[in-house]
């Protein structure tokens, strides 16, 4: 474990590393939109459904379609006990922040009176699950067809034992002060669409992880992107 | 100065920037922020001179008025079927729109009863509902064959640059079919035959981004339509493998094909 600032992070990592990241498209047949986003030991599947009618009814928009993400870690996704899968008041904010992270790349205005419904299940987890969910997310909303102004790709920054670092694993985010950042951004058009914080920290460091996440994301985005073009170019 | 940083039939990625400057045009699937033209869907880029168009590989329908849909009756009144058009909305077919006469107190199901696919035409798309007619030609309810769904962007190449593809697939296979704009495919003819036909669709809406499909299509048939010929009468299969054998003349196949569209509207019209 690291104790002073400036050293290799416990698993060797500099700072604005990330962890191995792997990406599959396609996924699940049944759904229009699929994909796979790993990144470390975090794995999540993430399906579309839709656009389709939105029930119950007193949920629809005339106006405009629903986005709607269920986040739902599976039972022996953890790395101890089993988790609870299903509804919780941790997995309703999951899915709100998620909502909210995606919606503004989407045209929902296409959609009247629709939902489009985002499953995203993390068949392992080891830290910055929202943020492989949303990652995943954009890619499958990306296969099953939807304009999207941009892709969004998310990841997790913070400081640990005072050192600023990127993508922070379970680990780090156990160690005490620990602050952990999830941050979601549209890659080109370089705005951010998601940002949590909870916990103290000092605004130079803050706008540190910030900028280390920015970088970060456009990394994943890159991943993204060669997954979605490897299923369906022409070799 | 703008600048061109993709080529022609690449696949892009929402978001990816395709070209820099006024010089270049958005048009369908591309959008442009400030100096850039970005896309907003993932597809297969087209470039028209100074115009850039990304085709997507999968698609939602969007009804259009003047489009021909395969529906599916779902829900009715006492004065309108309802039907679904495999969309995100539904359809709306009223007593004015069917050519039957319906006497006062009718029961709507002995028209058009709830299963039942019709080949409709949009009329008008509204806010919430989207308009159907069964007045005009070749409009009707579809008696037998199968249907399968396909991506609704996969239409147009089902259909095939002045429906090569289509033709290809019914001269070879002999069935009947009707491609709904909504992405259903009807297709009937001899049940050896329409599995055929069925699986070269498949083959298309899986393979549809790639290029010269209507002979890779064209082989697969034939290469399918040789172990139908066994299990099946020989004389049937015979005669549609010799219309194959004379590939060469482009242009008056082409034509033939356009034939024989019209003669299956016609067909339907009678009925």
């Amino acid at each position: 474990m690291t104790t002073k600032k400036d050293t290799k992070r416990h698993d060797g990592r500099k700072a604005n590393d990330l962890r191995p990241m792997e990406a599959k498209l396609g996924v699940v047949p049944n759904a229009s939109g699929s994909a796979m986003f790993k990144i470390g030991k975090t794995i999540a599947v993430a399906a579309v459904r839709g656009p389709r009618k939105l029930h119950p009814k007193f949920l629809q928009d005339p106006e405009r379609g629903k986005l709607r993400c269920f986040y739902n870690m599976v039972s022996f996704s953890g790395s101890g006990d089993r988790v609870r899968p299903g509804p919780s008041r941790r997995t309703k904010e999951i899915n709100l922040v998620m909502e909210n992270a995606l919606a503004p790349t989407l045209n929902l205005d296409n959609y009247p009176g629709c939902g489009i419904d985002v499953y995203v299940n993390l068949i392992q987890t080891d830290a910055g699950t929202r943020c492989a969910a949303i990652t995943a997310a954009a890619m499958a909303l990306a296969e099953a067809g939807f304009e999207m102004k941009d892709m969004v790709a998310a990841v997790a920054a913070g400081s640990v034992n005072g050192q600023v670092v990127a993508d922070l694993d379970k680990t780090e985010e156990d160690v005490e002060d620990a602050v952990d950042i999830p941050i979601a951004m549209m890659p080109n058009e370089n705005k951010i669409t998601l940002l949590q914080l909870d916990g103290k920290i000092k605004k130079e460091a803050l706008k540190e992880a910030i900028e280390l996440a920015k970088d970060a994301c456009k990394q994943i985005n890159e991943v993204q992107r060669k997954a979605i073009v490897e299923k369906y170019e022409v070799k | 100065m703008g600048e061109l940083f993709v080529k022609e039939r690449q696949i892009v990625v929402p978001g990816d920037v395709l070209a820099t400057g006024m010089d270049y045009l958005p048009a369908g699937g591309a959008y442009r922020d400030k100096e850039d033209v970005r896309s907003s869907v993932l597809g297969i880029l087209g470039i028209n001179g100074r115009v850039l168009r990304v085709i997507p590989l999968k698609s939602h329908y969007k009804p259009r008025p003047g489009d021909m849909v395969i529906a599916k009756i779902s829900e009715m009144t006492n004065s309108v079927w309802f039907a679904e058009l495999d969309s995100f909305r539904d359809g709306v077919l009223s007593l004015r729109e069917v050519p039957e006469y319906v006497g006062d107190g009718d029961d709507l199901s002995q028209y058009y009863n709830f299963g039942d696919h019709v080949l409709a035409k949009i009329i008008n798309v509204g806010r919430t509902n989207v308009g159907l007619t069964l007045k005009g030609p070749g409009l009707r309810k579809l008696h037998g064959g199968r249907l399968i769904t396909i991506n609704a962007a996969k239409v147009p190449r089902v259909i095939g640059k002045q429906g090569s593809m289509i033709g290809t697939i019914k001269d070879k296979t002999g069935c009947r079919m009707i491609v709904g704009q909504n992405g259903l495919v009807w297709i009937q003819g001899a049940p050896q035959h329409e599995l055929v036909a069925i699986e070269a669709i498949k083959l298309i809406d899986e393979k549809g981004h790639l290029q010269g499909l209507t002979e890779v299509v064209g082989e697969f048939i034939d290469k399918k339509m040789k172990n139908v010929k066994v299990a099946d009468s020989e004389e049937k299969a015979h005669v549609p493998v010799e219309k194959v054998s004379e590939p060469e003349e482009e242009k008056p196949k082409k034509k033939a094909v356009g034939n024989k569209n019209k003669k299956t509207v016609t067909r339907g019209k009678k009925k």
